[in-house]
């Protein structure tokens, strides 16, 4: 695990969030909640206020004291009311259903009156809304409400026979209703406790489920490629990350294992250049001190004969020595070829011949071993140019090591050949490309998947600088650094007498980008899109006379297997895993002789199924 | 300075320089031997010799820095390499700094006497040249050869093309020092020439056999069948009707620089 993973930010992120939006609902919500429940004990006591207002009405238009008061208290004896009481214009309470409120003098500043005489002078007419107050009679008490009602002065009030009022009077007093709020408090709580209880859970659901998602989405994915970087840190480039996904996880994971693949095969040419240069240096060393002793023997050997006209059993026998010695000197000189892997001598050969001359060679040491070889030729392919020797050394190798592969148990080789077809693009190599003034673009220097690439000047304003391009024919592993990208007012140049190498009026046909174009020599134009992401090639000669046509032989064989991790190794020098039995070079050079021959080995292999090696030439040569 | 000797061998490995010595004595020539090129340096300074072979890997100065300093003294001594170490390179490297010819080890008595007796006549040629007012220069032609022509020693020239493509063909040095070429062997279409390597071999009328190094590498696109069927036209005309081969080259600017103008 990994202190302050990506997953661990974004859980703690999305928890955090969470609880802030859920926290300002949860405030916003109790709070509303909490208004409409007032405002609907508000309503509801407003009405009650008219209700005891109106129908004590009669009983005040007759000045019925006892009526009034009967009436008061019984109102007042409600379990959802705690008092109610009427004062009049000078604020004496008159009625009270706690009867030892009565005569008693209320302060105009009291907060029951508040609403009204704020201003110094009485409001006369006052709003629902305003009316109503929420107080507390001391600190322990529950919440009341209290609402008011003026009793204003109407006709039937100046008109009664009792003429108690003046009609100048606006306000006659004041119905006072005090209600407890316990219930809606309680209502209240409740609710604010499910929210809260909601808004709780709902966190930590959600933080489970963010959680286990990014684990599960990104959290494992990224684990896999980090403990895969490692790998590959490590030195072990067979690691191969599970690709399973389709999303852009899945497209990196299967991006990492083409880098990995490509760093495993630059690493092999590396390795391969490296090592076998050592072992040049080597064979050299070798090579001379044995050609000093050789040159004298077979000076000598070769005098001799020459002068032993006379004596027929001397000159057989020298014959043999001279022989003997020239056949030392080219293995010797072989030796030296092996270790350079000189440029092949080429000539028309059918590869069913070669592996036939092959098969004679390695036949007794199979037949010791009781391995059965099968031939599965295919008929009529044609002629490939190879140097015969190097790629018979090839097959030789590969079925010398399946007979290894089996080991001592009864296995079968099964060697089979037959034609196929592949597109030119990402097989042929750009070897040569010339600019218009004939300068050579290939850059040996720089070089892409370990074939010298092909470099051109981009000139954009007052910006230019290099560029490197992929040899392998519709390949775009470029090396662009800091190319701004293929636009208006871009101009590709030679970088030796920097002509443009841009294709007049020849807009890509997929972009419509400017394309460039280089020469090859006797191989006629290649064009191609810089452009991001198009990647658009041309280079007619080829794509229409591309002889796309391979001979492939798979060498399989039932043996061991070769586990997944040593793959990548296979073809380095000195990779043996048959310990004294091989000298570690066998696949290596087989590597570099097909290579030599633009064609391609490559490797498929099951733990205790077998190994197939296929091996890919190109007909045209 | 007086002395006239035919062969001056300088070679540290007593078997070889002794089995030399007597090849050559046996043919006829006077030999000296010495053991290494601080040696042989000094010995020039008594003897004239028609011709060195010198080992290319010695202790002290090696072969090449004797050429150096047989070229920087202005001794008139052609040299032909030999070495055990063949490669391409030495062999290369042996013409470009003024070798007459270059010979592998090991090779046979009459392998040794081929390049021998080849070069003793290139080098009379040459002498004939500066007799007639010719500039002497061992790493020039004996006839200059055209310009925009590249030449690997005396042996063998190639021309670059516009199309990318080069033509090879044999110095008329080489030619007059063989003497009479009988038949031209060379190889066919889409073989892989490699710099510093036999790439044709011409045997003349004695019927020894002569490598021509190939003075660049590349696949071979053209041979010229006029000059197989007739190797008379080689002979007169070796710049022009008479090249070998039209190559595309693997690798021009490299190989340019062992050639010279």
């Amino acid at each position: 695990m990994i202190r302050g993973s990506i997953g661990l930010k974004l859980t703690a992120g999305v928890m955090l969030t969470a609880l802030l939006v859920i926290t300002v609902f949860a405030i916003f919500s109790i709070r509303s909640e909490s208004q409409s429940l007032l405002q609907e004990v508000e309503r509801h006591a407003s009405q009650l206020s008219d209700r005891v207002e109106s129908d004590l009405g009669y009983d005040m238009l007759h000045n019925d004291y006892q009526r009034i008061h009967a009436g008061i208290t019984r109102v007042g004896q409600q379990e959802s009311i705690d008092r109610v009481r009427m004062f009049n214009k000078a604020g004496e309470i008159i009625y009270s259903s706690d009867a030892s409120d009565i005569g008693k003098m209320v302060d105009t500043k009291a907060e029951s009156c508040f609403r009204c005489h704020s201003e110094g002078k009485p409001i006369e007419q006052l709003e629902t809304s305003e009316r109503t107050r929420i107080f507390r009679l001391d600190a322990d008490s529950p919440r009341m409400l209290g609402i008011i009602n003026p009793i204003y002065n109407e006709e039937s009030c100046w008109t009664a026979a009792c003429h108690a009022h003046p009609e100048s009077q606006t306000v006659l007093g004041v119905l006072d209703i005090t209600i407890p709020l316990t219930e809606v408090d309680r209502n209240i709580r409740n609710s604010q406790l499910a929210i809260v209880v909601f808004a709780v859970s709902a966190i930590v659901l959600l933080g489970l489920v963010v959680s286990l998602l990014v684990r599960w989405w990104i959290d494992r994915p990224v684990q896999k490629l980090v403990a895969a970087t490692r790998q590959v840190a490590g030195g072990n480039l067979g690691h191969m990350v599970e690709v399973d996904r389709e999303d852009e996880l899945g497209v990196l994971a299967a991006s990492f294992n083409n880098m990995t693949e490509k760093l495993a095969e630059a690493r092999l040419q590396l390795f391969q250049s490296d090592k076998l240069a050592s072992l040049g240096r080597l064979a050299a060393g070798v090579a001379h001190e044995i050609n000093n002793p050789l040159t004298a023997v077979l000076t000598y050997s070769s005098y001799l004969l020459k002068r032993s006209g006379g004596q027929p059993e001397m000159k057989k026998d020298l014959q043999v020595i001279v022989e003997e010695t020239i056949r030392c000197r080219e293995i010797v000189k072989s030796l030296l070829d092996f270790a350079r892997q000189t440029v092949p001598r080429k000539r028309s050969a059918n590869i069913n011949e070669i592996i036939g001359r092959a098969r004679n060679v390695v036949e007794n040491q199979l037949a010791i071993g009781r391995v059965e070889l099968v031939l599965d030729l295919g008929n009529d392919l044609p002629d490939v140019t190879v140097d015969a020797n190097q790629v018979q050394q090839v097959f030789i190798n590969l079925m010398v090591n399946a007979a290894d592969a089996i080991g001592d148990d009864r296995g079968t080789i099964r060697v089979s050949s037959r034609l196929i077809s592949l597109s030119p693009k990402g097989v042929l190599q750009i070897k040569q490309a010339l600019c218009r003034k004939r300068h050579d673009l290939v850059d040996r220097k720089v070089q892409i998947g370990g074939k010298p690439a092909i470099t051109m000047r981009y000139a954009s304003g007052d910006r230019n600088g290099l560029i490197h391009l992929d040899p392998m024919y519709g390949s775009t592993d470029h090396r662009l650094e800091d190319f701004p990208g293929m636009a208006e007012g871009v101009d590709l140049q030679c970088p030796h007498c920097q002509v443009s190498l841009l294709a007049e009026d020849e807009p890509c046909p997929k972009c419509g980008a400017p394309v460039y174009a280089f020469e090859v020599p006797l191989k006629g134009l290649v064009y191609g899109c810089l452009r991001e992401g198009c990647g658009w090639s041309r280079w007619d000669q080829v794509d229409s006379a591309w002889d796309d046509q391979f001979v492939e032989v798979r060498v399989q064989d039932n043996g061991c297997g070769i586990p997944r991790a040593q793959i990548p190794k296979l073809f380095e020098p000195f990779a043996t895993t048959k310990g004294q039995k091989g000298t570690g070079l066998g696949l290596a050079v087989s590597w570099g002789i097909v290579d030599n021959h633009n064609g391609t080995i490559t490797v498929e292999s099951e733990v205790g199924v077998g190994t197939t090696f296929i091996v890919r030439i190109p007909v045209s040569g | 300075m007086n002395l006239q000797r035919d062969i001056l061998v300088i070679e540290d490995e007593t078997s070889v320089s002794r089995a030399v010595e007597m090849v050559c004595t046996d043919a006829g020539m006077s030999v000296s031997v010495v053991s290494s090129a601080t040696a042989a340096l000094e010995v020039l300074d008594r003897f004239r010799f028609r011709l060195a072979l010198c080992d290319i890997m010695m202790q002290g100065l090696d072969g090449f820095q004797f050429l150096e300093e047989v070229n920087r003294k202005g001794l008139d001594l052609p040299v032909v390499m030999m070495t055990g170490y063949s490669t391409m390179e030495n062999a290369v490297k042996s013409l470009a700094k003024g070798a007459i010819d270059y010979i592998p080890k090991p090779f046979t008595a009459d392998e040794l006497l081929t390049v021998i007796r080849r070069s003793l006549r290139s080098g009379m040629l040459l002498d004939e040249a500066e007799a007639a007012g010719l500039e002497r220069d061992r790493t020039m032609s004996f006839v200059p050869c055209p310009s925009e022509y590249y030449r690997l020693g005396c042996v063998s020239w190639v021309k670059l093309e516009d199309e990318g493509t080069a033509r090879i063909g044999v110095s008329d040095l080489f030619l007059k020092s063989v003497e009479g070429i009988r038949e031209f062997e060379l190889s066919p279409v889409g073989e892989q020439l490699v710099q510093g390597v036999p790439c044709a071999f011409a045997t003349s009328t004695d019927g020894s056999v002569h490598g021509i190094m190939c003075p660049m590498g590349g696949k071979v696109l053209e041979v010229n069948e006029d000059a197989l069927s007739d190797p008379l036209l080689v002979e007169k005309d070796p710049y022009f009707r008479g090249w070998l081969y039209r190559i595309l080259p693997s690798n021009p600017d490299s190989n340019l620089r062992w050639l010279s103008s």
